[in-house]
């Protein structure tokens, strides 16, 4: 499958919960991104519509937490572009460090928010301070202003509890469900999941795709690389099969995963399922 | 008979002996052996030392009378002692601070100058730095108060070595800090002061106590411009009644009793942030 960089995700339609009319709110085009000489996304393109869930599952190293990784700018694209809520950031890899361009990258950040695999919950600050601390000191919203929805994010994930509490004494599930609610509390456009459950004991990956699901269910646009198939079969709109750096498949989940067409596909299900 | 007894399992054998009796008689075995250790330990440290003194007082060379008589003087130069490395410990906590910054900086002329300071700081004794601020200065008609160019050249030496420990401390802090806190849109700065340095100092934390107890030592080198701290003391009192040997004994226990007091809070200190990493 090849993709001219100026089109459009020719899979991409609008979800369930897109509003009437609306336009994508994530569009990368034409993404590359080397590591030196080593090519790790050959193009990809990639939109997503307001409200939508989108899945990219792939094999470890196909480059599917790079594409993530790069829709926010922690990596930077070696060609290609990222648009995010009509924040426009062309890659230019010679110039990243210009004034201009960091502005715009902190720009798409503010609307495209990242969830970790190892959560990265800051251990110095309690649960409500790693919570309200990017609102206040980015954002600039008052600190009373940025308690409440903090305390009802924390509600919506099931921490309400221990808002006081230091991430040392939550299991990583909870600190998955803070570092969830941290998101949230920056009232992104998208929200970005890099294998949120890779790193939990199997008895807590429960939890966090509990939370995930509630928030697909209720129109967050969310992007998430995952090795969970049971979430995107549940959440996606649309699964996208990423092998060596290119998408081999694109579809709806029913498709992707159940009735898998390119062979690549069938391949990376039948051994993925070997191991589970 | 074999057919009539059932045959005892190893498992069956450990339960008749009752388990939790040889666990308590492990414990309190190794509770003796500890205890005994320490005894041994501390009666070795009271014997060696007594030895010594016992050695020196019987040549009837030392001067008991002279000591009684100079060692409240010599122990008034340890409040100075302990003044000048705390504020030289201090100063050179910032230092170290920018030495450490501009020694990440990505910027050529800061890593230059960064870079700079501590090559030229560990590459000159420390002796040299302090008069050459006291002596060497002058000539080009800056003149420091002694007490505040002996701090601020201790500070100044220390400082270049702590860039070093507090760049380590900084590079431990994982990957996954920043970017988490770059992906909330956070700025560079906001990064390093509010991320990254709060979680790198509890790192630094028992590297800057050693340094402070190394500091004591050090702060004796202040002497030399005329600070009147309790290296100064012991050696004048000492040399103008050629009783070096007791003012140079007293002087030297009372540094040791400095750094082993210093140690022991400094200990306690480490527990104390253990546990309170355990209780996060």
């Amino acid at each position: 499958m090849t993709a001219v960089a100026t089109d459009r995700d020719p899979f991409a339609a609008p979800g369930k919960l897109t509003p009437a009319g609306a336009e994508p709110v994530v569009k990368l085009r034409g993404v590359e991104k080397y590591f030196g000489s080593n090519h790790v996304l050959r193009g990809c393109t990639l939109d997503v519509y307001p409200a939508e869930t989108v899945c990219i599952i792939g094999r470890s190293g196909s480059g599917k937490s790079t594409l993530l990784r790069c829709t926010n700018f922690l990596e930077e694209p070696t060609a290609g572009s990222v648009e995010v809520d009509d924040i426009l950031v062309e890659a230019d890899p010679l110039h990243s460090r210009s004034r201009a361009h960091r502005e715009q990258i902190r720009q798409i950040r503010l609307r495209a928010q990242m969830v970790f695999q190892d959560f990265n919950v800051f251990p110095h600050m309690t649960v409500i301070e790693n919570l309200v601390e990017a609102p206040i000191r980015v954002k600039g919203v008052k600190r009373v202003d940025a308690v409440t929805p903090a305390d009802r994010y924390l509600a919506k994930v099931g921490l309400g509890d221990k808002r006081d509490e230091y991430p040392a004494r939550l299991s990583g599930g909870q600190k998955q469900r803070v570092a969830i609610a941290r998101a949230l509390t920056m009232e992104p456009k998208v929200l970005l999941f890099d294998e949120p459950t890779s790193a939990l004991d199997p008895t807590l990956v429960g939890e966090v795709l509990r939370v995930m699901e509630e928030l697909a269910h209720e129109g967050r646009t969310m992007v998430v690389v995952t090795h969970e198939m049971s979430f995107a079969r549940e959440a996606a709109d649309r699964v996208y099969f990423i092998e060596a750096g290119e998408f081999a498949e694109v579809g709806p989940p029913e498709q992707v995963l159940d009735a898998p067409r390119d062979e690549r596909t069938r391949q990376f299900l039948a051994r993925f399922l070997a191991q589970a | 008979m074999a057919g009539i007894v059932p045959q005892q399992t190893g498992l069956e054998a450990l339960k008749i002996q009752q388990p939790g009796a040889i666990v308590g008689d492990i414990a309190r075995a190794r509770g003796r052996a500890s205890l005994r250790f320490r005894l041994i330990f501390f009666a070795t440290w009271i014997i060696v030392v007594g030895a010594l003194a016992i050695a020196f007082i019987g040549t009837g060379k030392v001067h008991l009378d002279f000591l009684a008589q100079w060692t409240p003087f010599i122990l008034g130069g340890v409040p100075v002692t302990i003044f000048v490395a705390v504020c030289s410990i201090a100063i050179a906590v910032v230092f170290a601070l920018f030495g450490a910054l501009g020694r990440l900086s990505r910027s050529a002329p800061i890593y230059a100058l960064a870079t700079l300071y501590v090559s030229l700081v560990r590459g000159t004794p420390l002796i040299v730095q302090i008069l050459f601020v006291y002596l060497a200065l002058p000539q080009f008609g800056l003149v420091l108060d002694p007490l505040f160019g002996g701090i601020l050249t201790l500070a100044f030496n220390y400082g270049a070595y702590m860039t070093e420990i507090f760049r380590a401390g900084i590079q431990a802090i994982p990957r996954g800090q920043v970017e988490a806190a770059q992906s909330l849109a956070m700025p560079e700065g906001l990064i390093m002061r509010r991320i990254i340095l709060p979680q790198a100092v509890r790192i630094v934390i028992p590297a800057v106590g050693n340094e402070f107890i190394a500091m004591i030592k050090d702060s004796a080198l202040v002497s030399f411009v005329t600070i009147q701290e309790l290296f100064w003391r012991a050696s004048t009192v000492g040399s103008r009644n050629f009783r070096s040997f007791e003012t140079l004994l007293v002087a030297a226990l009372i540094y040791w009793f400095l750094t082993i007091g210093f140690s022991f809070v400094q200990e306690r200190l480490e527990q104390r942030m253990a546990e309170s990493d355990r209780r996060l």
